[in-house]
């Protein structure tokens, strides 16, 4: 830290700038958890971080040098603020996760590339009293893993979700992970008990090391499907916190430390919580294997039923109480305005409509109820799948709309299913099913769904948009 | 091994903040609805874009070609996080805004 020698007006205004960052990120934080304060929350952060970025630039002093190149620095702000405001501004709500995991890599690759710049200057001063087995090594070597790793992560999460990348499911994969977690290890642990008089000697370790946390935060997220995707995102997102802590050790920096062990803490608790919600362990997840290793079996399925457009539109007006499950293809076909004006139809009929939420519907948990806050849906008529399901056997019809995993009974029946033990919705204790599908495609876990061939359920096949419409005419003419 | 404790004595302040910000994030993450998962995670990516930081100390410290260079791509970088980031979850919120 900064003894007496360095102390000047600008060291002092900087450390103060980071303080009230810090704080702001907190307030920021805390205030993003409640919904009246959400939106002031986000812009109070962001205040902090412009502030800390001005403070840095204008005093910022390391070794008696303050920040040069500030002109390139100023264009480099400029091109990435450009480039980022009009990605974030002009992407679909349903692209909101993918956005989220590529601006979660974009800063696990800063992290990467600053260990990777500040790697050769660890001072010779420093390593002839201890060697390169100190803790300003280990923060480099730590930020350089973890930002790499989340960075790689990150972009596959990407691709996977934007539909570019598919699974790979291998059974060695496990294993495989494991060992090139452990040559991390064992490669950071080999680095710092070099024998060598300066750091620089040793950058082709580093790159090294880089290329293979690279590989490992690919193979990582490769064999992820499913529902295990927004576990993934959150995760990456507190791997990246770490990493920007990493660079707060390094520099002896309060807002890098505060901003990123906060997200690294937060967002370890929210994967955690996701988790739960899965019934499966964060160990599972991240040894890199989805569900129980089994296959699904596809029996002979059974039949299925179609029901039509007037006949679904008189079950539901007709009902006391409905239950709409929304889920993914609800987000794809943007149907959620239309569904909207559906159940607003049926609440003049005197319909009890009420939305059930699954904790992972959808690409990332809250998807739902973001898409649905979208289409002016009140958060009341949002009701989370636990609390839900004691209602369904009183529920007249259940309507499922493109959604699968989460209503599939396997997660209840089939011990050799890869969604065993995960909480569903109990959509076949209600009385009627109606499920609006494009197909009979499977879902995003990629197994059979026999809630299809139950005998309450009625499939009612097209695209959620078309259907919903269709229905909001019938169901006006009734 | 000594370099490692040495370290821990030298910088116990910061250690104590890290133990302190960890049991806070913990904290204020454990009352939040489901309804704020997504913006209370793309609220805290942005935040951790604070590594922008980092990379304006490196690329203000440049001194080749090389370093200005991926100095320079750093900071792109951590500003798309940030940027990217806040603008993101703002759009989220603005949703929030007319009930809740």
């Amino acid at each position: 830290m900064n003894d007496v020698s360095q102390f000047s007006a600008g060291i002092s205004i900087l450390e103060i700038t980071y303080i009230l960052a810090s704080v702001l990120f907190i307030l920021g934080l805390k205030m993003l958890s409640h919904p009246l304060t959400a939106r002031r929350g986000n812009t109070l952060a962001a205040a902090g971080m412009i502030m800390a970025i001005v403070a840095t630039i204008l005093f910022h002093s390391k070794d008696g040098e303050k920040i040069g190149n500030i002109g390139w620095i100023l264009i480099a702000i400029a091109i990435g603020t450009a480039i980022g405001w009009v990605i974030a501004k002009r992407v679909k709500m349903t692209a909101m996760p993918q956005l989220v995991s590529f601006f979660n890599g974009m800063g696990g690759a800063a992290a990467a590339l600053i260990s990777m710049m500040e790697f050769p200057h660890v001072s010779s001063e420093l390593i002839a009293r201890t060697g390169m087995a100190n803790g300003h090594v280990l923060a480099i070597l730590l930020g350089l893993v973890i930002g790499s790793v989340s960075w790689a992560g990150s972009m596959i999460a990407f691709g996977k979700l934007d539909g570019r990348i598919g699974d790979l499911r291998v059974k060695a994969m496990k294993y495989v992970n494991l060992t090139i977690l452990a040559v991390i290890v064992g490669f950071m642990a080999y680095i710092m008990t070099r024998d060598v008089q300066t750091s620089a000697e040793l950058m082709p370790l580093i790159i090294i090391l880089f290329v293979i946390s690279v590989a490992y935060g690919v193979l990582f997220v490769m064999p992820i499907g499913g529902a295990d995707m927004p576990v993934v995102i959150s995760l990456l997102n507190s791997f990246t916190g770490v990493a920007a802590a990493m660079g707060g050790f390094l520099y002896s920096n309060q807002a890098m430390l505060t901003g990123g062990i906060l997200v690294g803490s937060a967002g370890t608790i929210l994967t955690v919580l996701m988790c739960r919600a899965m019934n499966r362990s964060l160990l599972n997840v991240i040894v890199g294997v989805f569900g129980g290793g089994g296959q699904a079996v596809t029996n002979a399925a059974g039949t299925i039923r179609e029901i039509t457009v007037p006949d679904a539109a008189v079950l539901l007006s007709y009902s006391k109480k409905v239950v709409i499950v929304p889920g993914y293809g609800l987000a794809v076909a943007q149907a959620q305005h239309i569904c909207h004006e559906l159940d607003k139809l049926l609440e003049e009929k005197g319909v009890e409509v009420k939305y059930a939420i699954h904790p992972v519907a959808g690409r990332m948990p809250g998807h739902m109820n973001v898409l649905l806050a979208e289409a002016d849906v009140p958060y009341e008529q949002l009701i989370e799948s636990d609390e839900i399901n004691p209602d369904l056997p009183n529920t007249d019809v259940l309507v499922v709309i493109g959604a699968n995993d989460v209503v599939n009974p396997a997660a209840e029946d089939d011990p050799s299913s890869p969604i065993y033990g995960m909480p569903i919705i109990k959509a076949r204790d209600a009385r009627n099913v109606i499920v609006m599908k494009r197909g009979m495609g499977k879902g995003y876990a990629a197994i059979e769904n026999m809630l299809f061939f139950n005998d309450k359920t009625r499939m009612l096949f097209g695209d959620a948009k078309s259907t919903l419409q269709a229905l909001v005419t019938e169901v006006k003419s009734l | 091994m000594e370099g490692i404790l040495e370290y821990f004595m030298v910088n116990r302040g910061i250690i104590y903040m890290v133990i302190l910000s960890v049991f806070l994030g913990i904290e204020v993450i454990s009352h939040v609805p489901a309804i704020l998962h997504t913006p209370l995670m793309s609220g805290a990516n942005a935040i951790h874009g604070v590594v922008i930081i980092g990379a304006i100390i490196v690329m203000g410290h440049a001194d080749t070609t090389g370093a200005m260079i991926l100095g320079f791509l750093a900071v792109i970088l951590g500003t798309l996080n940030v940027v990217g980031g806040f603008v993101v979850t703002d759009r989220m919120l603005e949703m929030f805004k007319k009930k809740k």
